[in-house]
This record gives C-alpha cells, sequence and structure tokens, in this order.
C-alpha cells in the first residue's frame, strides 16, 4: 500500500491545466459534469489500490487534516 | 501642433534643433530608433555601446509619468547590467519573496519564491518605470560623454515613412517644422499602439483577450506597516472585480491592480471618489494619499513578422501580453537583446543579412511563449465557463489544504528568459551537461571570487571553457572570439559546476553577444568551433 501524494507531483503542472480545460471546451455543463465524473473513474482505476483510493475521497472531501 | 500625448515625469531631451534639418538633401544614417521608451533607449544602449551610430526620434522630451511596468526580472536587468544601468536599478528597487493568495478574501496560503543563490540580480524588482527610463537614459549620457555614437533628439515625430528596397525615408515633425531624413534600418519601439505599425498596415492578430486595469498608485499615510510582499487576490469582494493586486514599490508607494473588466465606463471609474471606494472597502480605515492612477487596458497579439524588409520591430509595437508575469517590458529588452548584436554585425560587414531573419524567428518564438503563459493566467483568473470557474475555485479550495494544488494556482507565471530550442544558430548539443544550458539557453550567472560570471562575458562572442585548453583567440571569417578560461576551483560554491557541467569533467561553450549559448562540447575541437561560430553568425 502507498500513501496518497500531496505535494506537486505533475512535470508541466501549465500544460496539464490548460489541456483540462480544453478537454471542456464548448460542453454543456451536463457534458461537462460527466466528462469529470468519467475522469474520475479512469483516474481511481488507474490508482487501483483501494487504501489510496480511499484517502483520495476523504482528501477530495478536505477531511484528510482534521 | 505639436502637443504631448502624456505628461513628462521628468524631461530628459528637450528639443535642440539638428543639422540634419538644414540640409538639401536628406541625410543619411546606419540606424534610426523610432520610440524614446525603455525598449527604444536598450536598443540606443545596445547599439552605441558596439560603436554603431544610433539617432533615437521620440515624440516627447522625456521620460513619461506614471509607474506603470513595475516589475522588472532578472534577464532584463542582467540585459541593463550589459548596458551599463543595472546596478543603479538594483539599488532603487525593491526585491520580494514573499506572496499570499487569496479567494474572496480569504488568505488560501502563503509562499516564499526561494531564490536560487548565486546570481548578481534577483528573480525580480519593482521599481517605477519612469526610474527604470531615467537610468537608462543616465546611462546612455555617459557613453556619449565617453564619445558612443549615440544621438536623442526630442520632439521629433515620425509622420510617414516609405520603404525602398535597401533604406527607409523617414518624414519627420518638429517644433520648427517638417525635416526629411533616411536610414538604412528603421527600429519600432514605438509601443503598443504603435503608430509605425499602423503607417505601413501590417496585422497585429492573435487571440484576443479584452480586459482593463484600475491602477492606483498610494502612499499610505501614519504609522503603517504593510509587509513587502506580495498580495493576490480573486475574486475580491471588496475590488468588485475578478482579482487585485497589492505591491510594494520603492519610495513607499504602494501599487494596487483592480481588474475590473472590459464594458466599464472608464471616465466614471477614474474619478477619485470612485477608485478610493474601492481601496477603502480593503483598506478600511487606513488614511493614503493617492499619486498616481490610470485604466490600463491589454490585448494578447502580435505580428506575424517582427522584421519587415528593412524595418524591425520591438517590444510592444511588435507583441502585446496580459501584464499577469511580467512579460511586457521584460520580453521588449529581451528583442533588443537579440537584435542588437546581430544588427550590428551586419551593418559592420560581419554578417550576412540572412542573420536578421533570425531575430525573428527568435524573438516569435519567445512571444509566442509570453502569449501563451499570459493566456492561461488570464484564463485561470477570468475562467470563461462554469467548468472553468469551478476547477479554477477547486484549485483554490484545495490550496489552502495541500501543497500539491499550489503550483496549479495560476496568478501570472514570472518572466524568464526564453530558450532558442531549434534556432538556426544553435550548434547540436555535444556535451552530456545541465538541461539549462544546453545551446539556446540564456547563460545562468554565477560568482566567481568577488565578481559574476555574467559580467565577464561582456558583449561579444566568447568561449567559454571550464577545466579544459583552447586558444586565447579565434578569428573565423571576420568574428573574433576571446577565450574567458575557468576552472569549477574559481567558483567555491560550486556553481559553476552545477550549471555548466554536470557530471562532465569539462566543458567549452561558445556563447553569443546576447549571453545565449551558441554551441557546447566536452573539449576543444578547432573546425567544431569554427563551424559553430559560422552557424551562430547565419553563413552555415
Amino acid at each position: 500500500m502507498s500513501d496518497l501524494i500531496l505535494t506537486p507531483n505533475i512535470d508541466g503542472v501549465d500544460d496539464f491545466y490548460a489541456e483540462l480545460i480544453a478537454t471542456h471546451e464548448g460542453l454543456s455543463d451536463a457534458d461537462s459534469q460527466a466528462l469529470n465524473a468519467r475522469l474520475v473513474l479512469v483516474m481511481a482505476n488507474h490508482i487501483g489500490d483501494r487504501a489510496t483510493l480511499s484517502q483520495a475521497l476523504a482528501a477530495a472531501a478536505l477531511k484528510s487534516e482534521e | 501642433m505639436f502637443d504631448d500625448r502624456y505628461t513628462l515625469a521628468y524631461k530628459l531631451y528637450p528639443y535642440e534643433r539638428s543639422a540634419d534639418q538644414d540640409k538639401d538633401t536628406p541625410v543619411r544614417h546606419p540606424v534610426v530608433v523610432m520610440g524614446g521608451g525603455p525598449i527604444g533607449i536598450a536598443t540606443a544602449l545596445d547599439l552605441g555601446l558596439q560603436g554603431i551610430p544610433v539617432v533615437v526620434l521620440d515624440d516627447h522630451e522625456g521620460v513619461g509619468m506614471g509607474s506603470r511596468a513595475i516589475c522588472f526580472a532578472k534577464r532584463c536587468l542582467e540585459i541593463a547590467d550589459r548596458y551599463g544601468c543595472g546596478e543603479p536599478m538594483l539599488d532603487k528597487g525593491v526585491v520580494w519573496n514573499v506572496g499570499k493568495v487569496f479567494h474572496k478574501d480569504d488568505q488560501v496560503f502563503e509562499f516564499n519564491l526561494l531564490p536560487e543563490e548565486g546570481h548578481k540580480y534577483p528573480a525580480f524588482i519593482n521599481l517605477q518605470q519612469p526610474y527604470f527610463e531615467s537610468f537608462q537614459i543616465e546611462r546612455l549620457r555617459e557613453l556619449q560623454a565617453q564619445g558612443a555614437p549615440i544621438e536623442i533628439r526630442g520632439k521629433n515625430r515620425i509622420d510617414n515613412v516609405t520603404v525602398k528596397e535597401d533604406h527607409v525615408v523617414l518624414e519627420v515633425s518638429t517644433p520648427d517644422g517638417p525635416y526629411t531624413m533616411e536610414a538604412d534600418w528603421l527600429v519600432g519601439c514605438d509601443g503598443a499602439s504603435s503608430p509605425l505599425r499602423e503607417m505601413l498596415g501590417y496585422d497585429f492578430t492573435g487571440k484576443v483577450f479584452q480586459d482593463s486595469f484600475l491602477i492606483a498608485d498610494i502612499k499610505m499615510k501614519g504609522d503603517v506597516d504593510f509587509p513587502t510582499e506580495r498580495w493576490f487576490w480573486f475574486e475580491p469582494s471588496h475590488g468588485e472585480g475578478a482579482s487585485m493586486l497589492l505591491h510594494r514599490q520603492p519610495d513607499d508607494v504602494w501599487r494596487v491592480d483592480f481588474q475590473i473588466g472590459w464594458d466599464v465606463d472608464r471616465k466614471e471609474e477614474m474619478k477619485e471618489e470612485n477608485i478610493r471606494r474601492r481601496l477603502d472597502a480593503f483598506l478600511k480605515g487606513v488614511e493614503y494619499d493617492m499619486v498616481w492612477s490610470s485604466i490600463y487596458t491589454f490585448q494578447c497579439k502580435r505580428m506575424d513578422s517582427f522584421l519587415q524588409g528593412r524595418v524591425f520591430f520591438a517590444g510592444d509595437a511588435a507583441h502585446q501580453v496580459s501584464p499577469f508575469g511580467a512579460r511586457g517590458a521584460n520580453s521588449g529588452m529581451q528583442d533588443v537583446d537579440n537584435l542588437g548584436w546581430k544588427l550590428g554585425m551586419v551593418i559592420e560587414g560581419k554578417a550576412p543579412e540572412s542573420l536578421l531573419d533570425t531575430y525573428n524567428t527568435e524573438r516569435v518564438h519567445g512571444a509566442d511563449e509570453n502569449i501563451l503563459n499570459s493566456t492561461r493566467s488570464t484564463d485561470f483568473i477570468t475562467p470563461k465557463s462554469a467548468m472553468s470557474t469551478l476547477l479554477r475555485d477547486s484549485v483554490l479550495a484545495l490550496s489552502e489544504h495541500y501543497e500539491f494544488a499550489r503550483p496549479m494556482v495560476n496568478s501570472g507565471r514570472l518572466s524568464v528568459p526564453c530558450t532558442y530550442d531549434g534556432s538556426a544558430l544553435n550548434s547540436a548539443d555535444a556535451l552530456d551537461g545541465p538541461a539549462r544550458t544546453r545551446p539556446g539557453s540564456p547563460c545562468p550567472d554565477v560568482p566567481l571570487g568577488d565578481g559574476y560570471l555574467l559580467s565577464k562575458l561582456g558583449n561579444e562572442f566568447i568561449l567559454l571553457t571550464i577545466d579544459t585548453d583552447a586558444p586565447d583567440e579565434i578569428e573565423e571569417s571576420g568574428i573574433t572570439v576571446r577565450r574567458l578560461a575557468l576552472s569549477t576551483h574559481d567558483d567555491p560554491s560550486l556553481l559553476l559546476k552545477e550549471r555548466y557541467l554536470g557530471d562532465c569533467p569539462a566543458g567549452v561553450y561558445l556563447i553569443r553577444p546576447d549571453q545565449h549559448v551558441a554551441a557546447r562540447r566536452p573539449n576543444f575541437d578547432e573546425n567544431q568551433i569554427r563551424a559553430a561560430i559560422r552557424r551562430a553568425t547565419g553563413k552555415e
């Protein structure tokens, strides 16, 4: 099991962010939300590790520091 | 008839009648610079230092009022240092390292730039533009006194330009009436709304953003101790706009930038009571004097080509970006850095005219990099869709809790010099050295005893050898390249090794007059170095 990485871990983070925004460009709000949901599932599968996924869920809920 | 378009801070070059005005036939000059702003004066300094005669024509008689560009980056200061006016800028400027980011009035995080050691100049300084320009003019006067062939003519306005095959003809207005002059080369440094660009009918296009900033310079009264930090607000409630920036300048003046959108009533917004209403909302009871205020609008655009026959464009005349990241004046200085030596060599017959094409390719590359970065910052600060806003707000929310999200927060990526990857002037990288000094890169500074590397490089082609041998001087097709011999022992901090050798035991660098790397190798190989010199001067 590995710990969830919460320090900077993406090389060229501006490129990634621009690509993320570009992927949403032109979509309706509903389609954008659906895209994000699919993205979460794709990334979750890539991570795979159950414990890390639980940590990620807690982090996104902004609960991990409590 | 000849009214000022703006108020002067300092009248530094009052109109004087020039001998050209009394000649029957127009006088031909090698180089005329249109515009006496920071980019035009830098052009004059660069050429003047090379001994190339240059005449600057400005439609005003000095430096305009108002702080305007206030953030000058390391590379820009290094270029100014090469021209001999960097130190007074550093002495006067304010250095800062701590920044705070706020979202809707709450602080989300604080950062320290932790500047890299071993550079003569910091990552950037804050300095009002009139100071920057005054130091440049002081240096220009000093060079003139030493005999540098620089002339600056105040209240000389170019009204018409005719481009011929090998020169340009300029119709110039003065308070004494018009005269005609000619120039082999014309450099347009006449700003974002460039009359020259208009006169010649060149397009200024690109991804267009339209926004405006209300800029207020204030001096706080009494015992207010604001720290020397950069404070940036996303969606401040008290600013009623997309963003707000608070930054310290010299003389205890604070710059406040309110981003207020494009569709605003400029006249209404500029009323002192309205500016004070915005300021009061966040200064809460602090007394202050207003020093200067202005509304600034921007668009992200560039010309298709910065070289049009005998006419160059540099600085804002060639490209304009959003202010996020301080990429305006800073990139203009890099334009001049790039153009100066190339134009000098072509005028002196040491390089073919085709070398000048690389000014265009290299600086278009730089402008595109600046426009890309500035566009991304603009997209983060003023998201264009509901999802983009949601993602931005999520980044800000996460950045309060987790370090990983902080690099995603984009309130401007501060100007760093462009590496000319893929330039025709570069030779293939033959050293397995650090990526930051690969061919095309600007040389990073290194401390050397009581001085610094960049000061030793100066304004000409240099063969830098580190722990290896080479001739003291090489002459190749009219270009003299002087050797600078260094050893890793010259720098106890080991930064010379870290920045120029990495794991290699020795290295040889061919460095251009603008202090960019043209070639590097593990050792001196005469044929290879000669080929690299020819390539770097457009002869290969």
